[in-house]
């Protein structure tokens, strides 16, 4: 490996091959989603063509703020996290997970349904990859599969994106999950625009990801556009914002009688949205109804978030009576207790969480306080 | 509590107070799906509906509406005694609804302004829900109400199952449906933060702020809402009618709106 980050084989594309991409993807039955703009905001939607990608646009994001801002170039991905994170392909807000009938056995109408989705992530940033392997673990790797979540995520297709900017609420390279991704993709692409062309580095991360790209107009890449490719990387990774990942995990869960707990709490609205833009929350309820005249009963898994009431009821009571113990829940998880459950932290430093709590509560500045103080 | 068992072709009675009919018209438009329980519940007192009305005791009362009379105490208090189960449907019932925007106002200058002859007038000073006289085993929210909740209840106590009402944030529906955020991307004041879902979230999809009809959420956090809506530049009066509105009188909105009262 050269020290621009690179592994050989690397290729390059212009720009305009992104296009064949997309086409070479849907011809073998991927359905292609990706970043579009919409209402304001990048969010990642269907897509069929490159021209629906949010070309030319970027976003300017802080504590409860993100606006859409022009690029003075024509780049495609040269924006920063979208809205909401691939978690709502893989594992959507609502699932039905069988029915009853009075008159007969359990019904599994749902059953295998994902198995034979084939979807395809267009421009996952690095940080989302983690994210997903995270995911991964939690759904996949107990004996508890998750086969809805196991079923989407064996047909996926991952063409990654590396950051060349970086948004002031990402905080990845000090989470060590970004800016530019190693492994979990089938494919990696890192865009140049450079003054004379329009291109993209191209890495594969399989044979599958391969055989895609022997089906592009594709070149090898030379060691000074990898040198240029590598800088924009490593540019994006110098940001401000930074936890201590080493000391944090035990700290945090030294310090359960902080007073800024208290504090964060007066602040904190117990809306949720933290948890629900975060990459790595898996948290759901389980909702049982029936039809009015009780022919058939109905168990939906819904998406739910340790800042709503009912999530800590249990038969005798309520063990998170206070918007204090449900904000230091969701921040010992992501930041502590997660690393005794699945050996990893639970945050990637996407910054969602910063961007979009309606109140600008900042998941650093807290952890700042509650550690070094 | 009364959810958990399954009651046999139920009597329902349907009892409005002060109100403008629209909670009633939700239970209509759920013509369709209540087609179905024709056979297993029997509405017995619905005046809106039907010129029959028996005699209770019901099984389940809903009642739409505000208490505002004199009359209005005593009527409920016979309702709650001749019904099984209560359940309050709408802002008015729930919270006072808009017409509790008068608690705020002496009560006598209205009628005078209103009335040829005042004298004839027997009213409270004050706009209530229902609540504040008699207990109440559910109750719907919204201005108005939503009809699948309406039926989610009904089908919920003739199942005896617990009904499915979630009393969180409306952020969790936007999220839920992928709608982005107003207050973030665009910076318009949206009280979703501290309003309870059921709506299904359309305001914001519209682009629009969460005007808080279903009233409070379960855990409502206003005044660091209020805090935001000053950063985004309101002002304390337009904070006081932000949360003076159709559930003005629920309390924790009753609190915050005060408290922006010069
Ligand atoms: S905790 Fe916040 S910054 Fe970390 S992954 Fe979740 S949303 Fe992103
Ligand atoms: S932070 Fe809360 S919502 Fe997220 S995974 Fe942990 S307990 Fe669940
Ligand atoms: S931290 Fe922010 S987004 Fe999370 S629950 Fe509190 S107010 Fe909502
Ligand atoms: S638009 Fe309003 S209700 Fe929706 S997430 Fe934002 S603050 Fe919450």
């Amino acid at each position: 490996m050269a020290n621009n980050g690179f592994e050989q084989p690397v290729f390059k594309i212009q720009s305009d091959e992104m296009q064949r991409l997309l086409d070479a993807l849907r011809q073998n039955g991927y359905r292609t989603l990706g970043p579009i703009i919409k209402d304001e905001a990048i969010v990642y939607d269907e897509i069929s063509t490159v021209g629906d990608l949010p070309r030319g646009w970027t976003d300017e994001q802080g504590p409860a703020s993100y606006r859409l801002v022009k690029r003075n170039d024509d780049a495609y991905f040269g924006f920063n996290v979208p809205a909401q994170s691939w978690k709502k392909f893989l594992y959507p807000s609502e699932r039905e997970l069988f029915r009853v009938r009075r008159d007969s056995r359990v019904q599994s109408p749902s059953e295998n349904r994902e198995s034979s989705l084939k979807y395809a992530f267009i421009g996952v940033r690095p940080c989302e990859l983690k994210a997903i392997s995270i995911q991964d673990r939690v759904f996949t790797s107990t004996e508890y599969k998750d086969e809805s979540y196991s079923g989407i995520r064996h047909g996926l297709f991952i063409v990654a994106v590396n950051c060349t900017s970086s948004g002031d609420d990402c905080f990845c390279a000090s989470m060590k999950t970004g800016p530019m991704a190693k492994r979990h993709f089938d494919l990696s692409l890192t865009e140049v625009i450079a003054p004379s062309e329009h291109y993209f580095l191209v890495e594969h991360g399989n044979e599958l990801g391969a055989s895609f790209v022997r089906g592009l107009n594709a070149t090898e890449a030379s060691e000074a556009e990898m040198n240029v490719a590598g800088d924009l990387i490593e540019r994006a990774g110098k940001q401000t914002r930074r936890i201590e990942i080493d000391r944090t995990p035990e700290l945090l869960s030294a310090r359960l009688d902080h007073p800024e707990w208290n504090v964060v709490a007066k602040k904190c609205l117990t809306c949720g949205n933290c948890t629900l833009v975060c990459p790595t929350c898996f948290c759901s309820t389980v909702e049982d109804t029936t039809d009015l005249i009780g022919s058939f009963a109905t168990r939906r898994r819904k998406w739910d978030s340790c800042f709503t009431l009912d999530f800590a009821k249990v038969a005798g009571g309520n063990f998170r009576m206070t918007s204090r113990s449900r904000y230091r829940q969701w921040v010992t998880h992501k930041l502590s207790t997660w690393v005794e459950q699945f050996g990893t932290l639970g945050c990637v430093g996407c910054g969602r969480c910063i961007t979009w709590c309606p109140v600008g509560i900042d998941i650093i500045s807290e952890v700042q306080k509650i550690t070094e103080t | 509590m009364s959810g958990s068992s399954k009651i046999k072709k139920p009597k329902v009675a349907v009892f409005k107070f002060a109100s403008c009919d629209g909670c009633q018209l939700s239970l209509l438009d759920a013509e369709d799906e209540l087609l179905e329980v024709t056979d297993s519940i029997q509405i017995a007192f619905f005046p809106e509906v039907s010129r029959r009305m028996l005699k209770g005791p019901y099984d389940l009362g809903i009642v739409e509406g505000s208490i505002t009379t004199p009359h209005d105490v005593e009527h409920i208090r016979d309702i709650r005694k001749s019904c099984g189960i209560l359940a309050t449907i709408g802002a008015c019932a729930t919270a006072g609804g808009i017409q509790s925007l008068r608690n705020w106002k002496d009560i006598k200058d209205f009628v005078h302004i209103v009335y040829a002859s005042p004298e004839y007038i027997s009213t409270l000073d004050r706009s209530m829900p229902i609540g504040s006289f008699v207990h109440v085993d559910h109750e719907l929210r919204g201005c108005p109400i939503n009809k699948y909740q309406l039926v989610e209840l009904i089908s919920s106590l003739l199942n005896g199952r617990k009904p499915q009402i979630p009393t969180h944030s409306v952020c969790v529906t936007c999220k839920e449906k992928g709608t982005t955020c107003v207050l973030v991307a665009r910076g318009i004041p949206c009280l979703g933060p501290v309003t309870q879902t059921g709506c299904g979230a359309i305001c914001p999809s519209f682009n629009r702020g969460c005007y808080g009809c279903y009233g409070p959420m379960e855990t409502p956090n206003t005044s660091s809402l209020s805090s935001r809506f000053l950063e985004l530049g309101l002002t304390q009066h337009e904070i006081l009618l932000a949360f003076r509105n159709f559930n003005a009188y629920a309390e924790p909105f009753r609190r915050e709106s005060e408290s922006h009262e010069k």
